[in-house]
């Protein structure tokens, strides 16, 4: 009997947010592989013309692309460890018996940093590390090093607020898997041993792997998405050593002014991400069903 | 003794939270004091703990750079997406929870694929389309825009709080001759209102917060606030207490709705992968 209703009733309830969505979603999308195509330059439209796949070609052959690509997977590939095992020891003293009111507090101060705005992030990293009136440097023991100028440094910095944004994040992605094993078969645990690592590995872990899974796909996507926070603190500077590959297809686009090429470099990220949901998909999906 | 070996842990315990409070407040006590500092105070290396406060950047920045403005225009353009997004999306997400269809699978999956594309694949072709169309700089287009992130996320969330309402109640009404509509008018959505309240307020700190749609498709009128507070990075002499100050403005309304949703926040971040 359940959900038998006529056609017309279904479209009139889903069709106006699917029709909505093919507009602002894949419309731009279809023209986006159209000027993929096209040599497209906002600075000469009188000369947009039909090239093929030219573009593309360019893109895949484009060392500035690749590491742009690389340095987005380095990025994830020292953030994520630090914010997971950060994350971790934050979830595991969290969810010990005891100080209730000291954990109510430490748990709403950790939902600031998520809640911040990405470019106001940006903006207290410009004040917080700035070389001469910084008070990291002071903290530091009135150190004298150059955050924003120098290409390592830079980096660092841009690893530190992903880690300070987002390891509260995975912390209570996984509190709340911890909260899910039960209480009884915790003590039984604890009973048996008393090594903290075993209750961890063979008690608590099955609890965490889809928390794990959920943030390992999403701060995948939101590396590859990347904008706000880099754009305000360096900008891709100095140098390319912070150019992410959002970044690096926003300054192709608006500050080459070549569309055409962005628009193939906008392609492969998409096709890429998409793949990468796949495998994501596949490979986690069935280990925790 | 199981007390005496409390003991010690208990005090590393207290430590480590109150490091971990420390690390999470600090840059916004750094903010708000850099706020109420004078360009001079600002500027002094190494930087001063103790000062005389002063609200005068957040005076020049609301009434004289026009911050105001920037403000309304976040605020609008958030309030405005949110309502499309829940006019659009809470219909859609009883459909899902309620109605069985060809290819509903699929539909699901689009809407929430719509979480992992990178919006800089959308702003090329968006900015040319606002473009060619006069759109350019008007607060329709990012209310449009901004559809992207917050149809899927009122979708997910909603379509799970009507999974959970029973299906003896829709049933009921159905034999006393209500249609799908009134059925989803008036006996679900008021139950599910908890879910559309959390997707709302997912929805509007999603919009406040952006910047790169803001920073690409508006110049003036529909400047939103952080591509203002952006503007202020040009030239040499940085104004670091207004930076602050219009950071500080941004920040606090944000700060106050993710509070108030906090228990939900995590799960909504996850989109439900996460209980």
């Amino acid at each position: 009997m359940r959900g038998r209703v006529s056609r017309k009733t279904i479209f009139g309830f889903i069709g106006p947010a699917v029709i909505g969505l093919a507009v602002v979603g894949i419309a731009p999308l279809l023209y986006a592989l159209w000027t993929s195509l096209h040599f497209f330059n906002l600075t000469k439209l009188r000369q947009v013309e039909f090239i093929g796949l030219k573009n593309y070609l360019t893109v895949l052959t484009d060392e500035v692309f690749w590491q742009a690509m690389g340095r987005t997977f380095l990025l994830l590939g020292t953030a994520l460890p630090l914010q997971l095992a950060f994350g971790l020891i934050i979830a595991l003293v969290l969810h010990q018996p005891g100080l209730t009111l000291l954990k109510t507090l430490t748990r709403l101060s950790l939902v600031l940093p998520m809640a911040t705005t990405y470019a106001v992030v940006g903006l207290l990293g410009q004040v917080m590390f700035n070389q001469k009136f910084g008070v990291v440097n002071q903290l530091l023991g009135g150190a004298d090093i150059n955050w924003i100028g120098d290409p390592d440094n830079a980096f660092l910095m841009i690893i530190f607020w992903d880690v300070w944004q987002w390891t509260p994040f995975v912390a209570l992605v996984l509190l709340a898997g911890l909260s899910m094993v039960p209480g009884e078969i915790e003590e039984a645990a604890r009973l048996e041993t008393s090594s903290r690592w075993t209750v961890l590995r063979h008690v608590q872990l099955p609890f965490l792997l889809p928390g794990l899974v959920a943030v390992l796909i999403l701060r995948t996507a939101d590396t590859l998405k990347l904008f706000d926070m880099v754009f305000t603190l360096t900008r891709g500077g100095p140098g390319s050593s912070t150019e992410f590959i959002s970044l690096l297809i926003q300054r192709v686009g608006f500050r080459a002014f070549d569309q055409g090429l962005a628009s193939a470099q906008a392609v492969i990220l998409l096709i890429i991400t998409i793949i990468l949901a796949q495998i994501y998909i596949r490979v986690f999906y069935k280990e925790v069903n | 003794m199981a007390a005496a070996r409390r003991q010690g842990p208990m005090w590393g315990q207290f430590a480590l939270l109150l490091v971990i409070m420390l690390v999470c407040v600090f840059p916004f006590y750094w903010m708000v004091t850099t706020s109420l500092k004078t360009q001079i105070v600002a500027l002094e290396a190494p930087p001063v703990w103790v000062f005389e406060p002063t609200l005068a950047n957040y005076r020049e920045a609301l009434f004289e750079d026009g911050v105001l403005r920037t403000l309304i225009n976040s605020l609008v353009i958030a309030i405005c997406t949110t309502g499309l997004a829940l006019i659009l999306g809470v219909p859609a997400a009883f459909a899902l929870a309620r109605f069985e269809f060809r290819g509903k699978k699929d539909l699901w999956f689009w809407f929430i694929t719509n979480r992992m594309v990178s919006p800089i694949v959308l702003a090329l072709p968006f900015f040319l389309i606002a473009r060619n169309l006069g759109l350019l700089d008007k607060h329709i287009t990012l209310i449009l825009i901004y559809l992207t992130f917050n149809l899927p996320i009122v979708i997910w969330i909603v379509t799970d709080q009507f999974r959970g309402i029973p299906y003896d109640l829709d049933e009921a009404a159905r034999l006393e001759g209500a249609s799908q509509f009134t059925i989803m008018r008036k006996i679900c959505l008021p139950l599910a209102m908890p879910g559309v309240a959390v997707s709302a307020i997912f929805s509007f700190i999603f919009s406040w917060n952006e910047l790169m749609f803001g920073l690409i498709l508006t110049r003036t009128e529909a400047k939103t606030a952080p591509a203002m507070a952006v503007s202020f990075m040009e030239g040499y002499n940085l104004p670091y207490g207004k930076i602050m100050a219009t950071s500080t403005l941004i920040v606090i309304p944000v700060l106050i709705f993710a509070l108030l949703a906090s228990k939900q926040l995590v799960r909504g971040l996850t989109m439900g992968a996460v209980k």
